[in-house]
């Protein structure tokens, strides 16, 4: 893919984000945060890319790292944003569970 | 078969695949806007992950050679090992450290790869168009992982709250930053020692990293860790350039658009500039605040029962919380509070300060989390003109953001920030641990007001205690 046309992929998806996340209510902002980092986790992708390539045991050990790190930040974004955003959905109904849940 | 192979291998279908995975991206961050939708659209988020990480797992050679395979799956499972069970014990009023964590780490991904990326073209061609990106990426993503290291540390409390400063800060901190800048186009422009410049590079990032957040205090903390969450973006879109990937490059930039759409609201709030915050925390200007030590006259000090029987009889009540809240784990003590005096016909708010606690919407899901309606939370310029009609305002370890000093003192190190006007309200009640004055250290002059008591004691303990009075009477 040429250069032009992955600046214009950045270009235009710093817009998206923008106008998307803009939309984002002040209630969902810890949600959000943890939910865009699960997202940059995507990073891990590189790990895997550059995996075949790699020469000698230090740069296997850094792209372990580099995975293990990947993963956590992937892995464990969603799934506490998840954790969270479930709190918010229960709430118009009826608190029966409350106490159950502690 | 073989053929089923080759296409699932070509690289058409896998770019379609990091379309649709960016897509998913993008179409589940947009239903982060409402509460009902938010679920799903984290659901859509995680499946786009999936997807992009399968589709790159399918590119050729991405798994050829005999160790590849088992050195990708030792990360994946240490990762999850680690990832799994740490999202699922973390209380909520740790979030904010947690989210520092991940971000470091991801930011420590990436940094790492640029460092590999660059390692794989020593000596050799290196175009402009791979090598500067990775070299972004590699300063970024240190300055990110060191950065969000210490915003952990400092959140959890492993390293004192109060800002670390040196002197000279600002300065050497652009020093350090124009020594990563130099370096970054030594190399570029090509140097025979290269192994040496990358890792001073990584060096100088991590000690500003490390320089930058130190004196941060724990009030400017929900401004850090938005900047620092759009810095990891940032770097993670610079990777997707170099390694010519669109779905890092697209996911990247939402980070980063999110990261920074939150660090200039937090700034906002704050009504300080995002640079005057990362060049140094309110620490030191304390010293001389002006008219600091004017004598205020006493402070009145209170009972639960006193403040049982005051909310009961009143027709609304604000709660206005804030770090305290988090720190007493006071939440569920505070919803029961709200349920009791909602049963007595008294109508409950709570105001929402954008600022208070230690990342954006860090009372929210506190308070979600304790199943507060959230019909109830309001935010600041919703409640602002509720408390002149406010019998009682229930201040609950906020201290800062409901300092009225931010608009009647101009010498006052806040002033100018929008605060929550609790001294409107008819009578205020404030609970604090001690008369022990905020992060910032500054003197809050709501506490001498002639309609303000204190009840003091651990927050938890004191709302449980006013929820029993308020139930016997």
């Amino acid at each position: 893919m040429s250069t032009i046309t992955e600046i214009a992929i950045l270009v235009l998806a710093a817009f998206v984000g923008f106008e998307v996340i803009s939309k984002v209510p002040n209630t969902l902002h810890t949600p959000l945060m943890s939910g865009t980092n699960a997202i940059h986790g995507i990073v891990l992708l590189g790990g895997l890319l550059l995996m075949h390539e790699a020469h000698g045991i230090l740069e296997h050990l850094l792209l372990v790292i580099a995975i293990t790190f990947g993963t956590i930040n992937v892995i464990g974004g969603f799934f506490v944003t998840d954790r969270m955003l479930e709190m918010f959905k229960r709430k118009p109904e009826p608190e029966e569970s409350a106490e159950a849940d502690e | 078969m073989a053929e089923g192979t080759i296409f699932l291998q070509s690289t058409n279908f896998i770019d379609a695949c990091y379309i649709v995975a960016f897509g998913m991206f993008i179409y589940g961050m947009s239903g982060l806007t409402g509460p009902r939708t938010a679920v799903r659209g984290n659901l859509i988020a995680a499946t786009g992950m999936a997807l992009a990480f399968i589709a790159t797992l399918l590119t050729p050679h991405v798994l050829s050679g005999s160790s590849t395979p088992w050195l990708i799956a030792l990360g994946l499972v240490i990762g999850t090992a680690i990832g799994i069970p740490a999202a699922r014990r973390v209380h909520m009023t740790a979030m904010p450290q947690m989210v520092a964590l991940f971000n470091g780490v991801g930011g420590g991904a990436t940094a790492l790869i640029a460092w590999i990326e660059y390692r794989h073209h020593f000596g050799g061609d290196f175009p402009l168009k791979t090598e500067i990106p990775s070299l972004f990426a590699a300063v970024i993503g240190s300055v990110s992982f060191w950065g969000s290291n210490i915003a952990f540390g400092k959140l959890q409390a492993i390293l004192p709250g109060q800002p670390i400063k040196l002197p000279l800060q600002a300065v050497i901190n652009l020093g350090l930053f124009a020594v990563a800048l130099v370096s970054a186009i030594i190399l570029a422009a090509g140097t025979h020692s290269q192994a040496l410049f990358i890792l001073g590079i990584l060096l100088v990032a991590a000690v500003l990293g490390n320089m930058v957040v130190l004196p941060i205090g724990g009030a400017d903390m929900p401004v850090v860790i938005s900047l620092l969450n759009a810095f990891t973006g940032l770097s993670a879109a610079a990777t997707g350039v170099a390694l010519n990937n669109t779905a890092l490059i697209v996911a990247g930039m939402i980070v980063g658009a999110s990261g920074t759409i939150l660090t200039n609201l937090m700034a906002k709030a704050m009504n300080r500039s995002v640079p005057a915050i990362v060049a140094g925390g309110f620490g030191g200007e304390i010293a001389a605040p002006a008219g600091g030590d004017t004598d205020r006259g006493p402070v009145t000090s209170t009972t639960a029962d006193d403040v049982a029987i005051q909310l009961s009889y009143a027709r609304q009540v604000v709660i206005a919380p804030g770090y305290g809240m988090a720190v007493a784990q006071a939440q569920y003590a505070v919803r029961d509070l709200e349920k009791a005096l909602e049963d007595r016909g008294v109508r409950v708010l709570f105001a929402i300060h954008p600022v208070a606690g230690r990342m954006p919407g860090h009372m929210n899901v506190l308070l979600a989390e304790s199943q507060v309606p959230y019909e109830l939370l309001k935010e600041m310029d919703e409640v602002n003109p509720e408390f002149s009609r406010t019998d009682v305002t229930l201040v609950i370890g906020a201290n800062d953001v409901t300092n009225p000093a931010a608009k009647n003192e101009p010498g006052s190190p806040i002033y100018g920030m929008p605060i929550l006007e609790v001294d409107k309200s008819q009578s205020v009640i404030v609970l604090k641990r001690s008369m022990a004055s905020g992060f910032a250290g500054i003197d809050n002059p709501l506490f001498y007001e002639p309609q303000t008591s204190m009840l003091f004691g651990d927050a938890k303990q004191s709302v449980s205690e006013v929820t029993a009075a308020v139930a016997a009477l």
